[in-house]
Order: C-alpha cells, then structure tokens, then sequence
C-alpha cells in the first residue's frame, strides 16, 4: 500500500509538487495522468526514492522509505522512461547484475523463468544497445520486476513504443497486476491501454485535480480535457 | 554489502570486455604521451629523473580523466546511476562499487604504463617503492574522480565539467606524488619521502572519507 500525505517538492523557487496526498491500495491499478511538467515523474521518483521530498511523508506498506529504504526496496519496483540497462551488457548479464544487487535467490532459476515471461529467452546473449525499443522495454519490466516487488511504479512506460509493442508490454502488465502487483503508471497523455487500470488520478501544474474511478475509456479523453484544461491537454 | 560492491564491478569490467573501449581510449592517450614526451624532451640521465616524474603524473592524470569520464558516461546511456540507487541497499555500495573499478581500470592501464615508461624515459619505475607511489596516488585521484564524477553526470556539459572539477582538487595529490616518485628515483627510500607519502594516505584517507559521507547527497540531489 502507498500512502503520500501533502507531499511538496520544489526545484529553487519552481514548485513541482504541491500538497498531493494521495492513497493507492494493494493490487490497486491507479493510472497518474496529466500534461508535462504535471509533476508525474517527481512524484514516482520521490515514492522509487530517488529523490527526496521538500515536506510531506511517504508511506510503502507501513513504513518510510526514506528511513527503511533496506527493507523497503525490495517491495518497489520502478521502470522509468530510460530503461536502465546496460547496453554493453547482454540481457542475462543485465539481469544477472541486478540479481546480485537485490540477492535474489535461485537467480538463474528466475531469470530464466522472466526471460521467457518477456519473450526475449533466444535473444538472451545479444547485447542490449542492439535490441528495438520494444525490447528493451520488455526487459525493463523484467529488470523491475526480477526481485519480486509488491508495487511496480512504472513512468510512461509507452512512451515511444509501437502499437504492437504496446499491446505486448499491456499484455505484460496486465499478467503482473493478475499475479498481486500493485500498479502506479504515469502517462502525459489518455492511452488505449486505460483499459487495465481501476483508477485515475491527474495531476497539473503539482496539484490533484481529480481522483476517481477510471470509467469508461471511450470518454476518458473528454474528462482528461476538463480535469487539466483544454490548453493543457493538446 | 560485499557483494554488491562486487556486483558492481563485475558489471563494470563485463561491459568493458565487450567493448574495451575505456581501456583502449586511455592506452592510445598514455601510448601517445609517452612517445610525445620522449621525443620532444631528452628525458635521459639526470634530466630525465628530474622530468620523467611530472611526465608520468601528468599522462596518469589525463588517461585517468578519461577513463572517468566514459564510465561516467556508460552510466548516463543506461539513464544515470538510478538503476544502482534503486538496487543497493546502501548509496556508499554505489560509490565503492564505482571507485573500485575506475581504481582497477586505472591500475590495469598502469601495468602497461610503468614499463613503457621505464623503456622511453631510461627511468626505472618498476620497482616496488614506485609502483606503492603509483597505487597510493591513483586511489585517491579514483576516488576523488568517482565522487566528482557524480556529481558531473547530472550537469549539462558532464564531460567538461569532470575535469574542470577535478584536476584542482587532485593539485595536492599529484605534488605529492610527483615530489615522492622524484625522490625515489634520485635514489632515496621510502622512510626518506615519508612526507610526501603521508600527504597521499592523508589524501587518500580524506577523501574517502568526505565520499562516503557526502555521496548520497551527491546522488539525490
């Protein structure tokens, strides 16, 4: 469970956030939609902790990140618009270090089970700066998903992505989320794969200017206009 | 802990066998500063025990700065050092993992330096006094340059910034170097330039110090 309570975070004299508070349940699937600048990725990387906030708390599964971040990392996993990964590495070494890094244990067992998962098990050797973005995608997920993590905060994860990639990577998502993962995924813009998701919250300019259900996806574009403008949303 | 440190240099040394390209940057540089050097300078007899030090600092100085700055970038291309702060328990397994194999980088390319060096100087480096010189010196430029290093990835101009922050902070390493690999050449012993040995473990001592405390500032900010 996530629990943000007026949470601010400003950049010298810019306020990027500005009292969000904000609650997402387990096995909740809460989509972070707003225009950019909205704040959606500082407010991921504050609840990832990389990056710390001006005032307000933040709550993982009881506890405070930034002060149990050793027990609390292993139930975050965090996939944002740079994959990170290693393009000099192959994806089982890529996957192998991060293994290492959390203490997975039986890794191999389990990188071999996620490699399959995302399709990538006869590419597994190939370095990664030769994988389409698709790919590299899909092996993001399973590098933020290798230690098994109860909460998987994901910012813009289709960005970039074709339609085909796309509908792999909700495919994807969608099996994490049926397996318990609580999902947080941010997007600048109303996407197709809305579908997925129970919740949405948009933010603009560091504020909540709405928390609902998501509703019905052939009107979503609609709503979106009316929460951040219409300026905003073009 | 221990094993995360190892983790990260095994990741770094991987990537490096696939592509040997910081080693190979930073041997094509110290090649072509030695040759430069001993043909432009006459660095034999007592002229080359005065020079060839200065000339040995400075290549370590630059090849090192290299060496730093793609790793620097190595870690920017995979979307800065996110991916280890997410991963580690601890942000210092970061900077030890990261100092560690810039240090071993660092003293590979300087097992083939050393020698060169000795053939085109006529300056014997390759004896144990020089060689605990050398790797006292490239700890504490490895570690200041890890520290600067991190600070520089999240700057605009990363590349540019590393050595316009470094190499100022590393003057007292390098006099002290310099000034102590002098001296061992014109033949005294290790007792006799203790002070310019205890100003490199200070340094190197210090500045791990400062790393490790400041390193999870450096990386959150």
């Amino acid at each position: 469970m996530i629990e943000v309570r007026g949470l601010r975070k400003s950049f010298g004299s810019r306020t990027a956030l500005d009292d969000v508070s904000l609650s997402v349940a387990d096995r909740e699937r809460v989509m972070l939609v707003g225009p950019n600048g909205a704040g959606k990725t500082t407010l991921l990387r504050i609840l990832a902790t990389l990056g710390r906030p001006s005032a307000g708390s933040v709550l993982i599964d009881g506890r405070d990140p930034f002060r149990e971040w050793a027990k609390v990392r292993a139930s975050i996993g965090f996939l944002s618009h740079q994959t990170l990964l290693y393009g000099d590495l192959s994806a089982r070494q890529n996957l192998r270090f991060y293994a290492r890094m959390y203490q997975v244990e039986d890794a191999d067992a389990r990188i071999d089970e996620l490699l399959r998962r995302v399709d990538l098990h006869q590419r597994q050797d190939d370095l990664v700066r030769g994988y389409s973005r698709g790919m590299q995608q899909r092996l993001a997920v399973a590098r933020a998903v290798l230690h098994g993590p109860t909460v998987l905060l994901l910012d813009e994860p289709y960005s970039g992505l074709d339609p085909i990639a796309s509908e792999s990577l909700t495919r994807l998502l969608d099996g994490l989320a049926d397996d318990g993962c609580t999902l947080l995924l941010t997007s600048h813009r109303p996407v197709a794969e809305g579908r997925l998701f129970d919740r949405v919250v948009a933010l603009n300019r560091g504020r909540v200017v709405h928390d609902g259900a998501f509703g019905d996806p052939r009107t979503f574009a609609d709503r979106y206009r009316s929460w951040v403008g219409a300026a905003e949303a073009a | 802990m221990l094993r995360q440190i190892g983790a990260i240099l095994a990741k770094d040394l991987a990537a490096e066998l696939h592509t040997r390209e910081i080693l190979s940057a930073m041997a094509v540089f110290a090649i072509t500063a030695v040759l430069t050097f001993s043909f432009a300078l006459d660095l034999r007899g007592a002229t080359g025990e005065a020079a060839a030090p200065g000339v040995l600092w400075t290549t370590i100085a630059f090849t090192g700065t290299l060496g730093l700055s793609r790793s620097l970038a190595r870690e920017q291309e995979s979307g800065g050092i996110s991916g280890l702060m997410l991963a580690s328990e601890d942000r210092t397994v970061i900077f030890v993992g990261k100092a560690l194999s810039n240090l071993v980088l660092m003293l590979l390319l300087e097992i083939v330096l050393l020698p060169l060096a000795t053939i085109f100087f006529d300056v014997n480096f390759v004896r144990p006094s020089v060689v605990l010189i050398v790797v006292l010196g490239t700890v504490g430029y490895a570690t200041a340059g890890t520290l600067l290093a991190a600070i520089a990835v999240n700057t605009r101009a990363r590349e540019v910034m590393l050595p316009i922050l470094l190499l100022p902070l590393v003057v007292p390493l390098l006099l002290g170097a310099v000034h102590a690999t002098a001296g061992l050449l014109e033949g005294l012993t290790l007792a006799e330039v203790g002070s310019w040995v205890q100003i490199l473990v200070v340094y190197d001592l210090l500045m791990t110090a400062a790393a490790v405390a400041t390193f999870s500032y450096v990386v959150e900010a």
